[in-house]
């Protein structure tokens, strides 16, 4: 292609190319330099430290008896990373070939070959799909609390969903807001116990139980929510100033679409416990295979799996002297994961 | 050729609105996280072009122009030509996108 004809390629094959760089990510990158597979990571331009970069306090993550700040705590990752030599981009992958040998991974600015690849790409915050939601982003509607609670002093504003971000971005959000309000599709919340009280302890916090938002109101900035009572169906216009998305996320799975397998929703497959994918030597973690736990934690775990499965397949392939890996070692292509999961 | 200038209250008048050049108005804080991820990426971008001039301003720091064009969420970056704004690009974005999304400025 004439467009990678100017980009730098190395015919270098890499032991591991890690793409993502949450919790799972720098977790993945953190092994795979202790175990001297000298990783590449793509950090992603302006989604470099994942999810947690747009969080506040962190306070279940071990180790920190008094919490920590989620950028902080991914820069911490990095560092960790980077002391064990792990090489760091700050670049978006924008194509892989997995089922090449040695794989491919394209970036705006070079292209790599690697033994392996480790897909930690994470998940993407969920919109409501409202034609008033569209028009109004930045203009009322966020999903972003902490770059944009700011703006919101001393106004009525919305929060919509009913996990743990959502209520830690009301939490949050009532340091500026004059009133935040939780709505939420359901009577009770998904989010853990102690996200529970805090927010119910608030005295700026109000609930919205069972409704559904219909749409966003107002022309160039938003001036209210139509509302629907979910169980009497009423609906109402609410007015408020300010709506911020946390109906949860969605897996960043486009870039391997078509290569790895996928579940309906869009969930990279994985035989799990492993990080094993339908493709040799492509392993997957963290948000992207995660449709049930979602945390740091889980992430990080995940990642530390797809460090050690990618570290064993270098070495089942290749024997103890390094030798090119046997043609029959390689699974026959179109085995699903499933029957993966039983020979591994 | 160049890099980003910071701008403020007092001087968006003369740098900006009367630039005969097309000037892009990033509105940052220093909470902002996916802020100080997209800062980078405008240095590269003013580093590699010269049509279009570059310019911070800190909505903390200088609140009027920021309510005076309805900033609600940041970062926001602004095109002004002629002293109006002819596009905004809200929220960060990887170089490639910004760059497509500024075709006709560079």
């Amino acid at each position: 292609m004439s467009e990678n004809a100017a980009k730098a390629t190395s015919t270098e094959v890499r032991d591991v190319v890690i793409i993502g760089s949450g919790p799972a990510g720098y977790t993945a990158a953190i092994y795979t330099a202790r175990a001297n597979m000298r990783p590449l990571v793509f950090e992603g331009a302006v989604t470099a430290g994942g999810a947690l970069m747009q969080t506040t306090e962190v306070e279940n993550f071990p180790g920190f008896v008094e919490g920590i700040q989620g950028p902080e705590l991914m820069d911490n990752m990095r560092g960790q990373a980077e002391r064990f030599g792990a090489e760091l981009i700050p670049d978006d992958v924008i194509s892989v070939d997995l089922n090449a040998n040695p794989k491919v991974i394209t970036s705006h600015d070079m292209v790599v070959l690697a033994k392996t690849v480790i897909i930690s790409t994470g998940s993407q915050w969920r919109t409501l799909g409202l034609p008033g939601e569209e028009r109004l982003f930045a203009h009322g509607v966020s999903a972003c609390a902490t770059c944009d609670g700011f703006f919101f002093r001393d106004q009525d504003i919305a929060v919509v969903g009913g996990g743990d971000s959502a209520m830690e971005e009301a939490t949050f959000l009532t340091k500026f807001a004059k009133s935040v309000t939780l709505v939420h599709r359901r009577d009770t919340l998904r989010a853990s116990a102690i996200m529970q009280e805090r927010a119910f302890a608030n005295p700026k916090i109000k609930f919205m139980w069972n409704t559904a938002i219909d749409d966003v109101l107002g022309e160039t900035t938003m001036t209210g929510l139509k509302v629907r009572d979910t169980i009497t169906g009423a609906v109402t216009e609410e007015p408020f100033t300010g709506l911020f998305l946390a109906i949860g996320h969605d897996p960043r799975s486009d870039l391997v679409k078509g290569q790895l397998e996928l579940d309906d929703e869009g969930y990279v497959k994985v035989a799990s416990p492993t990080t094993v994918t339908n493709i040799p030597g492509v392993f997957a973690c963290g948000d992207v295979v995660d449709r049930i736990y979602k945390q740091a934690i889980t992430a990080a775990g995940s990642g530390c799996a797809a460090a050690l499965d990618a570290e064993r397949f270098i070495a089942d392939n290749e024997g103890p002297h390094g030798e090119a890996p046997a043609v029959d070692a390689v699974p026959a292509a179109g085995q699903s994961v499933e029957s993966l999961a039983s020979t591994h | 050729m160049g890099s980003t200038t910071p701008v403020t209250d007092d001087t968006f008048t003369a740098e900006v609105l009367n630039s005969d050049k097309p000037v892009l108005v990033d509105f940052w804080a220093e909470w902002c996280g996916p802020c100080k991820m997209v800062g980078p990426v405008l240095e590269e971008i003013a580093a590699e072009h010269d049509s279009i001039r570059i310019v911070k301003l800190n909505i903390d720091e200088n609140p009027e122009i920021a309510r005076k064009y309805g900033i609600m969420s940041i970062p926001t970056m602004s095109v002004f030509v002629g002293g109006e704004i002819t596009k905004s690009i809200v929220g960060a974005k990887p170089k490639a996108a910004l760059l497509r999304e500024l075709a006709e400025f560079v």
